[in-house]
C-alpha cells in the first residue's frame, strides 16, 4: 500500500479484510511473511497486488508448484475475485486444465509467436494448429 | 425470419495434424431451422456428427463452411463467424447448453454451481442461490448436498446438477446433448417436464436423445443427421 496511505488504522483494517479476502488467517499478520507456506505466500502476493484496486493483472503461472488442493483453493479465489472486482486478467500457464477454468479466451505461443487464439473452448476442443493438437492431446486424463 | 435458430449450408472438417495432416469431414451442408418454442431432435447413429453440429451453434467448434444464425434479441449473430467476445455476450444472452458432463471448478458448492450463470447476467447472489435451490428441488438433489461441491456426487447426481445449471437462465436458445443419458425414469420424467415447461415459454431447443420415450415426448420435429454425414 506505499502509495501515500498514511492512517495506520486504515491501512491495518484493509490488509486485515484482505488476509479474510484470500483466506489466511487474521492471527498472522503480525508474522513475516517467511514464516507463511508457499500456498500462502502466494494468496499474499495476490492480496498485495490487488489491494490497489487495480483494473488489471498480470499473473505469471499463478499456481505453479503448489499442492493440488491449494491449487483448487487458489482458482477459486482467483476466478471469484476476477468476476467480483470486475478485473482484467493475462495470465501465463501451462496447465491447460487451469487455463480452461479460468480464461475466457487463449492465446497459443511457440517460438516467440502466437501461433492460435480464440474462445477457450474452441482452441482446446476444437484446435487448428498442429502445436496446438499436440499440446491438448498431451493432458492427462485426471 | 422468424426463426430462433437457423443453419445453412454448414459444414465441418477437422485436420488431424498429429496423423500426417489427415483430413476428417464430419459433415457437411446442414440446413434447418428451429422456431421459438420448437424442439428439434437429431437422430441418427453415434459418429454422424450430431454432438459436433451442437458444438457450433454453441461456438465450441469453429464451424468453417456455411452460416450458423443465432437470434440476440433483434440481432442476428452468424456464430461461424463471430469475434469471440460476441461469442461469449450471445452464451451470456442467449443459448445454454447442456451436456453429459458437469466440469465444475473444485470447491465450489453446487448451490453456487448451479446459479452462476445467474450471477454473472447480474443477479444478485442470494436470489440466484434461491432460484437454484428450487431447480435442485426438482431435479431431486437431496437438500443436504446442495452445500457440497459436485466433484464427490455420483454420475447421475451429477448429470442433474448439471442440467440445473443448464436450464436454470431463461435463455431463448437451449441446446442439449443427452441430457437424460443416465437418469432413472423419475428424473427423466422430471426433465421432460422442464423442457415442455421451456417450450411453453418460447424457448427453441436442439436436443440430442437416443431414449425414445424421451425422443416422443419432446420433439416437434426430427432431423435425421446421416443425410449430412459424410465421414466414412
Amino acid at each position: 500500500m506505499a502509495v501515500g496511505w498514511r492512517h495506520y488504522g486504515r491501512i491495518r483494517s484493509t490488509a486485515t479484510g484482505w488476509l479474510d479476502r484470500v483466506e489466511i488467517d487474521r492471527s498472522r499478520i503480525d508474522d513475516t511473511p517467511r514464516t507463511y507456506s508457499g500456498g500462502m505466500r502466494q494468496r499474499l502476493q495476490i492480496a498485495r497486488n490487488l489491494v490497489t484496486q487495480p483494473r488489471l493483472v498480470f499473473m505469471d503461472e499463478p499456481t505453479g508448484g503448489l499442492d493440488v488442493s491449494v491449487q483448487a483453493r487458489l482458482l477459486d479465489l482467483l476466478r471469484g475475485l476476477v468476476a467480483d472486482l470486475n478485473l482484467a486478467a493475462v495470465i501465463v500457464t501451462h496447465d491447460l486444465a487451469v487455463a480452461r477454468l479460468l480464461s475466457h479466451r487463449i492465446m497459443v505461443m511457440k517460438g516467440g509467436e502466437v501461433i492460435e487464439s480464440g474462445l477457450t473452448d474452441q482452441v482446446l476442443d476444437d484446435p487448428r494448429e498442429a502445436y496446438t493438437q499436440l499440446l491438448v492431446s498431451s493432458i492427462l486424463p485426471p | 425470419m422468424s426463426a430462433a435458430i437457423e443453419l445453412s449450408g454448414v459444414g465441418k472438417t477437422f485436420t488431424m495434424h498429429l496423423q500426417g495432416g489427415v483430413r476428417l469431414s464430419v459433415v457437411s451442408g446442414v440446413t434447418f431451422s428451429v422456431q421459438p418454442g420448437e424442439c428439434v431432435v437429431l437422430a441418427g447413429p453415434s459418429g454422424t456428427g450430431k454432438s459436433s453440429i451442437l458444438k457450433m451453434i454453441f461456438g465450441s467448434y469453429r464451424g468453417e463452411r456455411g452460416s450458423i444464425l443465432v437470434r440476440d434479441g433483434a440481432d442476428w449473430v452468424d456464430v461461424a463467424r463471430a469475434e469471440p467476445r460476441a461469442i461469449l455476450a450471445l452464451r451470456r444472452n442467449a443459448i445454454g447448453y447442456v451436456t453429459q458432463f458437469l466440469r465444475a471448478v473444485p470447491r465450489v458448492a453446487a448451490l453456487d454451481v448451479v446459479g452462476e450463470p445467474l450471477v454473472s447476467a447480474g443477479t444478485a447472489k442470494d436470489i440466484a442461490r434461491q432460484q437454484a435451490a428450487d431447480m435442485l428441488r426438482r431435479l431431486n438433489i437431496p437438500g443436504p448436498l446442495w452445500g457440497l461441491p459436485p466433484a464427490t456426487f455420483s454420475g447421475g447426481e451429477q448429470q442433474r446438477v448439471n442440467i440445473a445449471r443448464g436450464f436454470l437462465p431463461e435463455l431463448p436458445v437451449l441446446l442439449l446433448d443427452e441430457p437424460t443419458a443416465s437418469l432413472d425414469a423419475a428424473n427423466r420424467a422430471a426433465v421432460i417436464g422442464l423442457i415442455a415447461q421451456k417450450k411453453k415459454r418460447g424457448t427453441a431447443i436442439i436436443a440430442i436423445v437416443h431414449d425414445e420415450e424421451v425422443r416422443d415426448a419432446i420433439a416437434d420435429d426430427v432431423v435425421d443427421v446421416t443425410r449430412f454425414a459424410t465421414a466414412a
